[in-house]
């Protein structure tokens, strides 16, 4: 088990006030300016060294990503923007982040952008978190009247504004280029790439858009050091990460923990176990909604990580845990995922506009068992005909949880037809 | 996508930010570079949602002129993201999180206990205007599931019960704290936490 020495987030459950006063006892805010004297190519290498990989889902190397940034400026303003749209189902650690630790976030703002020669950080959160944003932006607030953002942040003598900006629910403004387009003031509706970001993004200008946590850890990477952070977890999986545990546990909680842990432990330890016991998991979704689940024999020993999940054909994801136990009915447990992705749909590509509508009205059916066994090959063609087929990666995050389920679960869907025939004759 | 196009309500003819409400707005847009108020869409939208309680489409011009944009775009801003209220809304607008985390937890309890207790299956405001329904997709407290979102606040670890006890409270304008109803501390396990031990005892 992670030691508690080894924890980023120390103030993850709100023991502690989350203001600055407060967030300096941990740690925070603690001579940055040392920080930033490292020079934006050290923090970059040590980011790089670190192994840290982007926590909002694709696991892109964050160093890496930083940089892509012009290393001298044609005139334009770079921007860093922070993805705090936290709203890929089973996801809610971005949230404790931000409204028990919202310090730790800013000087992560600060010390990223700088490296990036950024000259604000634009953070934009759901518009659901309403209390999270208050939170937030009393923290902004104290952090300009502090110095430490601002002219002259934290005495560099580098100026770096951080702006809070609130959505209005859309789940697609998480996608990178979508969230950029709603910042600007417009329907969330994702660009074609390229123009990638780092080259045209947020007004034109070269922008990276980063998650709330992998920001977050920027700081403590280059306190302690990227070997520190690199020697937790296996290797292209180092560190520690956030889980969030759902469903059908006896005690769901977010917890950090080491990169590379046994899914069951993890679950046994921080989450009372499986409702009824560990026989009685039926499957789990492992990263959020959009990776395909995984039956119980393969929970049984697989690690919670990149590498190991992507072996298994899921995914990390965002790390999110959704945890099904032999209760759940599995078909409309994906048919209500398949709802969200229709709902969420943002209408601008056909293959995902009309696909995500479709297959949610077959799955509904087949929750019912009423369709053929033939529906099934049908549907799990048109997920193939909906993946890799649109401009943003939702048509992809509603086709892969479909394929999992046949993957998985096709004796089930099968019996379920034959019974609602036989019931029908 | 929200989808929704202008519904058959009663518009009011004009719309004006309150002074107040409106320096709120002009901070806000001092925000962005220079040039770039088009991006105060979204929190000029909020404010005026508030200020009125639901967002008419006077409200949408009246923002569409104070940042120099086509009605047709703040329109579309206005009808593609959920939480613009295009209609009325009860006093309590209750918004229900039917996504996978929180229906394996009960959601479907809190469905029944909402019918139950106001009548609004789904959507629908009630006869007495107190309370409106919305069904919602994931809202981001899946550890805390299932939960509702009312008005600004979530309301977490709910039951047929607890939710039952709330809708009731709030029919009393009795407005309950927010966070979990089982007095759990935000997203800890309920009991045998296991990190962070040391740090409980410098709770304020």
């Amino acid at each position: 088990m992670l030691q508690d020495k080894d924890r980023i987030f120390t103030n993850l459950y709100g023991d502690q006030p989350w203001n600055l006063a407060d967030a300096r006892k941990r740690g925070i805010w603690d001579n940055t300016k040392a920080l930033l004297d490292m020079g934006p190519d050290n923090i970059i290498g040590q980011i790089k060294e670190s192994g840290l990989r982007g926590r909002g889902g694709a696991g892109f190397p964050t160093g890496l990503k930083w940089s892509f940034m012009p290393k001298e400026s044609d005139g334009r303003p770079s921007y860093l923007v922070v993805n705090a749209d936290e709203s890929e189902p089973g996801t809610c650690k971005d949230r404790e982040i931000m409204r028990n630790d919202p310090h730790r976030l800013l000087e992560g703002c600060l010390v990223a952008g700088f490296s990036m020669k950024a000259s604000a950080a634009f953070i934009y959160i759901r518009g659901e978190f309403v209390m999270e944003a208050r939170v937030l932006q009393a923290a902004i607030e104290e952090a300009y009247e502090a110095g430490l953002i601002g002219k002259n942040a934290c005495g560099s003598g580098y100026d770096y504004d951080i702006v809070l900006h609130r959505g209005a629910g859309a789940y697609i403004c998480g996608e990178e280029t979508a969230l950029i387009e709603s910042l600007e003031g417009k329907k969330g509706q994702p660009r074609l790439k390229p123009p990638f970001p780092a080259a045209v993004g947020l007004y034109g200008c070269p922008s990276t858009v980063n998650n709330v946590e992998s920001i977050a850890v920027a700081p403590e990477i280059l306190r302690r050091g990227a070997a520190w952070f690199a020697g937790l977890g296996r290797p292209n999986n180092t560190g520690t990460k956030l889980f969030c545990v759902s469903g059908h546990v006896n005690t769901p909680c977010n917890v950090e923990e080491e990169m590379g842990i046994p899914l069951k432990e993890l679950i046994e330890r921080h989450c009372g176990g499986v409702r009824g016991g560990w026989d009685n998991l039926l499957a789990i979704i492992p990263g959020g909604s959009s990776v395909p689940m995984i039956p119980k024999s393969i929970c049984d020993e697989v690690l919670m990580d990149f590498d190991s999940l992507k072996e298994v054909q899921s995914g990390l994801g965002t790390a999110a845990v959704i945890v099904m136990d032999k209760s759940t009915d599995i078909v409309e447990a994906i048919a209500n995922l398949a709802h969200f992705y229709m709902h969420e749909s943002c209408g601008q590509c056909t293959p995902c506009r009309e696909g995500t509508g479709w297959m949610y009205r077959v799955l509904t059916r087949m929750v019912r068992g009423q369709a053929t066994v033939g529906e099934i090959d049908q549907l799990h063609e048109v997920t193939k005909q909906v993946e890799g087929h649109t401009i943003c990666a939702l048509g992809d995050a509603a086709a892969w949880p479909i394929q999992g389920l046949i993957r998985h679960f096709r004796p089930e869907m099968e019996r379920r037809i034959l019974e609602y025939r036989k019931q029908a004759a | 996508m929200s989808g929704a196009a202008g519904p058959a309500v009663e518009q009011p003819a004009s719309f004006e930010f309150e002074p107040e409400v409106w320096a709120q707005a002009e901070k806000i847009i001092a925000r962005y570079p220079e040039g770039r108020q088009q991006s105060a869409v979204m929190p000029l939208l909020d404010l005026a949602q508030r200020q009125h309680g639901w967002l008419p489409q006077a409200a949408i011009r009246c923002v569409a002129e104070k940042l120099g944009m086509p009605y047709i775009r703040a329109y579309e801003v206005a009808t593609f993201y959920t939480m613009y209220n295009l209609a009325p809304v009860g006093k309590y607008h209750l918004q229900l999180c039917r996504t996978t985390p929180c229906w394996l937890r009960g959601a479907d309890e809190l469905r029944r206990a909402i019918k139950d207790r106001t009548g609004l299956s789904h959507a629908g405001v009630s006869d007495d205007g107190q309370f409106s329904l919305v069904e919602v997709e994931c809202l981001g407290a899946c550890c805390n599931a299932p939960m509702i979102q009312i008005n600004d606040d979530f309301y977490e670890d709910l039951d047929y019960e607890s939710c039952t006890t709330l809708l009731d409270r709030l029919a009393k304008d009795d407005v309950p704290a927010p966070g979990p109803v089982n007095g759990r501390r935000f997203s800890e396990p309920a009991e045998g936490r296991k990190t962070l031990l040391d740090r409980v005892e410098g709770t304020s």
